[in-house]
C-alpha cells in the first residue's frame, strides 16, 4: 500500500520535485509539520494531495509554492533549485510560474473581477494593457463570467468568486497551479464548476494542478493522489482504472 | 501604477481618516507657509529700515585697536603704568586723498560727514543735537533723507551756506517753521546762526528730536575742525559686499571700518535664533499631522493584512508591498501639502490685506507679509518628509508580514 515517494517519478518534463522536504515549527517543543517528503510532478498532471486533519497537506503546499521555506530539504521548479533564492526572486518565480487558489477566494475587495484577473499581469508587465485586458477578459469568459467582468467580488457568489481566483492564478499562463482546498467553502453545485475548471485547466492548457483536498471522491477523480499521515507520504498512487 | 491604484483605493476606503490626516498636514503646512512668510516679512521690513536708516559700510576716524603709546613701541618687554597718553588729533586724515583711493574700487557711492554734538537755540528754548556736516548732494546718494524730507528740499543746502535741516519734532518742540533763524552752539562754546531750509520725518523719534543736518563747511567752522572730517559713509550697489569693503577699506586706510551687519550683529544672531526657533515649531507641528498619517497607515496595514498575503502570495515582492503604504503616506503627504500650500498662500495674502491705523509715530500700515517659494518649498519638504516616515513605519512591518500566517488565520 506504501510505495517509496519517489516511485511515481514522471516519465516526461518534471516541473514540480520535492526532495527530502521537512519543515519544522521551532518552539519550546518543535512541532514537525512536514517530514521527508519526496516526489515528483510532472507537466498536465492533476494531483490530489490528501490526507486528516492535521497532517501537513497545506504547509507541505505553502512549501512547494515557496510562501515557507522548508527547514531542510529541496524545492525545485521547473528544474530551478529554489533554496538558494532570495525572497525577491522567490516572488518573481512565484508571480512567473506558479498560480495559487485559496479555500477563500481572497479576491481584493476593492478591485472588479477583471482588475483582480489583470493584478498579476500588470505587475509581471510581458503583456500590453490591451493584451492584459483580452487575455483577462478570455480567462472569465472561459469560466462562464463573461457577464460578470466589472463587478466587484462582493457582488459575486461563492463559486463566482471562486472561479475569479482561478482565472487570476492562470493570468499569467503560469506551468503549475497550486490549489489549497478550492471547492472547501463552496456548495456542491459550484464545486463541481471550480473542478470542471481545473480539469479543463490541465486538459486544454497542458497545466499542472497539485490541489489539496479533504474531498476524497474529488481526489478519486485527479490523476494522482498524494496521501499524508503526520506529515510524512502515506502513499502516491494513479488514480484507479 | 498598480501600486499607486492600490494605495488609492485602499486610502480612499477609508475618507474620512484620510480627511482628517490629510487636513492635519494641510493646517500644519499652511500656517507654516504665513508664519515663515510673517517673520521673514517683519525680518525684511526691520533690516531695510534698519539699512536705509545707517550707511551699507561706515569708516570712523578711529583704530580697531587702541593707538601704541611711544614708550611701549621702544621696549616691548616693559610695562608701563600712569603715563599719560599723547593726545591726538581725533578726524580721518587726508580725506581727499582717502575718497579717491577708495573711489578707485569701490563699487557704490560715498559722503564724508563731520559729526559732532551742538545745542540748538530758538525762542529760549534750547535741544541737544547730534550736528552732521555734509556735503547734500553726495549725502542724497548714501542715505534715504531726501526720501523723509517732509518741507523744504535737502538739496537747498547746497545753495544755502548757513542753511540747516532739522526733524520735524524738533521744529515742533522748538516752536520754529521752514525759513526761521536759530542758533547752534559747540561744545566749545562757539555759536553760529542757521537758517532752517528743511524739515525731515524720518519715523525714528530720536532722530526727528535729535538730528540736523548742516553743511560740511558751516560745521567744520563751528566745531573748529577746518578741513576735518570723522566719518565716510559707503552706500554700496551690493549689499552682500559690506563685510569685505569694510575689511578692505580698513587694511587699506588704517582707520576702523563698520558693515553694517558688524553695527547690527547683536540683531543679525537675533534673527538667526528667531529663525531657529520658527523652523523648530513649524517641524513640530508636521511631526504631529506625521503621527495621524502613521495612526492611519497602521491602521490599513492591519486591516489589509489579508490582502498583503494574497499580493505576496501571488508574486508581489516585498519592496511593493512596502511600496504601496509609503505611496499612501505621500498620497496624503501631497495632498496635505496642495492643500496646505494654498491655505498658506490664503492666509498671507489675508494677514497682507489687514491694515493698522496708528495715530502717531509708527508708520506700519499694513502687516509685512513676504511671499517666497522657499516657504512654501520647506513646508512641504517637511511634509512629505513626515509623511514619507509616517507611512514607511507601518509599511516596513507590512513587507515583513508571513503570508502563510494570514492565510492559515484566514482559513
Amino acid at each position: 500500500m506504501t510505495p517509496a515517494p519517489d516511485q511515481l517519478a514522471t516519465a516526461g518534463r518534471v516541473l514540480l520535485e520535492a526532495s527530502n522536504l521537512t519543515r519544522i515549527l521551532p518552539a519550546i517543543v518543535p512541532v514537525t509539520l512536514v517530514q521527508d517528503v519526496s516526489f515528483q510532478v510532472g507537466e498536465a498532471e492533476f494531483v490530489a494531495i490528501t490526507g486528516p486533519s492535521g497532517s501537513g497537506k497545506s504547509s507541505l503546499l505553502y512549501l512547494l509554492g515557496l510562501l515557507d521555506r522548508p527547514t531542510s530539504g529541496e524545492v525545485r521548479i521547473d528544474g530551478l533549485p529554489t533554496h538558494a533564492l532570495t525572497s525577491a526572486e522567490m516572488a518573481h518565480l512565484r508571480l512567473e510560474k506558479l498560480g495559487f487558489v485559496f479555500q477563500f477566494h481572497f479576491l481584493l475587495p476593492e478591485f472588479t473581477a477583471l482588475e483582480n484577473v489583470m493584478n498579476p499581469m500588470q505587475r509581471l508587465g510581458k503583456r500590453s494593457p490591451r493584451a492584459q485586458l483580452d487575455h483577462a477578459t478570455e480567462l472569465l469568459a472561459a469560466l462562464g463570467l463573461a457577464d460578470f467582468l466589472h463587478r466587484r467580488p462582493e457582488q459575486l457568489s461563492g463559486g463566482q468568486r471562486q472561479r475569479v481566483a482561478v482565472a487570476r492564478a492562470l493570468a499569467n499562463s503560469p506551468a503549475l497551479i497550486l490549489a489549497d482546498e478550492p471547492t472547501g467553502s463552496l456548495d456542491s453545485a459550484s464545486t463541481e464548476q471550480v473542478f470542471e475548471s481545473l480539469q479543463n485547466i490541465v486538459k486544454s492548457e497542458r497545466t499542472t494542478v497539485v490541489a489539496v483536498t479533504h474531498d476524497l471522491e474529488l481526489a478519486d477523480r485527479m490523476d494522482r493522489r498524494i496521501h499524508l499521515v503526520d506529515g510524512r507520504v502515506d502513499y502516491d498512487r494513479l488514480r484507479q482504472g | 501604477m498598480l501600486l499607486l491604484r492600490i494605495a488609492s483605493t485602499h486610502i480612499r476606503n477609508r475618507l474620512r481618516q484620510t480627511i482628517v490626516s490629510t487636513l492635519g498636514v494641510a493646517l500644519g503646512v499652511g500656517f507654516s507657509v504665513a508664519m515663515a512668510s510673517l517673520m521673514e516679512g517683519s525680518q525684511r521690513d526691520f533690516t531695510a529700515t534698519l539699512i536705509d536708516a545707517i550707511p551699507h559700510v561706515e569708516i570712523l576716524d578711529e583704530q580697531r585697536a587702541p593707538a601704541q603709546q611711544p614708550a611701549s613701541a621702544v621696549y616691548d618687554a616693559v610695562a608701563y603704568h600712569g603715563l599719560r597718553p599723547k593726545e591726538d588729533l581725533r578726524g580721518i586724515r587726508n580725506p581727499t586723498e582717502a575718497l579717491a583711493s577708495l573711489r578707485d574700487w569701490v563699487n557704490g557711492a560715498m559722503a564724508q560727514r563731520l559729526s559732532g554734538q551742538a545745542v540748538l537755540r530758538y525762542a529760549g528754548q534750547d535741544i541737544g543735537m547730534t550736528l552732521i556736516g555734509v556735503e547734500p548732494r553726495r549725502e542724497l546718494t548714501v542715505s534715504k533723507i531726501g526720501e523723509d524730507m517732509r518741507e523744504g528740499a535737502f538739496e537747498d543746502l547746497d545753495t544755502t551756506s548757513n542753511g540747516l535741516v532739522i526733524g520735524d519734532k524738533a521744529a515742533e518742540r522748538l516752536g520754529a517753521e521752514l525759513g526761521d533763524t536759530v542758533t547752534l552752539t559747540s561744545a566749545n562754546g562757539v555759536a553760529k546762526r542757521f537758517k532752517i531750509v528743511g524739515l525731515f520725518h524720518s519715523g525714528i523719534t530720536t532722530s526727528d528730536e535729535g538730528l540736523a543736518y548742516a553743511p560740511l563747511k558751516a560745521v567744520q567752522i563751528l566745531l573748529e575742525k577746518p578741513d576735518v572730517i570723522n566719518s565716510i559713509a559707503i552706500h554700496l550697489n551690493a549689499i552682500g559686499d559690506a563685510n569685505e569693503v569694510a575689511a578692505r577699506a580698513e587694511r587699506q586706510l588704517g582707520y576702523k571700518a563698520v558693515s553694517w551687519e558688524e553695527a547690527n550683529e547683536g540683531l543679525m544672531e537675533a534673527f538667526f535664533v528667531r529663525n531657529v526657533i520658527m523652523y523648530t515649531v513649524v517641524g513640530a507641528i508636521l511631526v504631529v499631522a506625521g503621527f495621524g498619517i502613521f495612526n492611519i497607515v497602521s491602521t490599513i496595514v492591519h486591516e489589509k493584512a489579508r490582502d498583503i498575503a494574497i499580493l505576496k502570495s501571488l508574486g508581489f515582492p516585498e519592496g511593493d508591498i512596502q511600496q504601496i503604504f509609503v505611496l499612501e503616506g505621500l498620497v496624503i503627504g501631497i495632498l496635505g501639502a496642495l492643500a496646505g500650500s494654498a491655505l498658506g498662500f490664503g492666509l498671507s495674502s489675508y494677514l497682507a490685506s489687514v491694515k493698522f491705523e496708528f495715530s502717531q509715530d509708527v508708520e506700519m500700515t499694513h502687516l509685512p507679509i513676504y511671499f517666497s517659494a522657499l516657504h512654501y518649498a520647506i513646508a512641504c519638504l517637511l511634509a512629505l518628509f513626515s509623511s514619507g516616515i509616517a507611512g514607511y513605519i507601518p509599511a516596513r512591518k507590512a513587507a515583513r508580514l508571513n503570508p502563510v500566517d494570514i492565510i492559515r488565520g484566514a482559513t
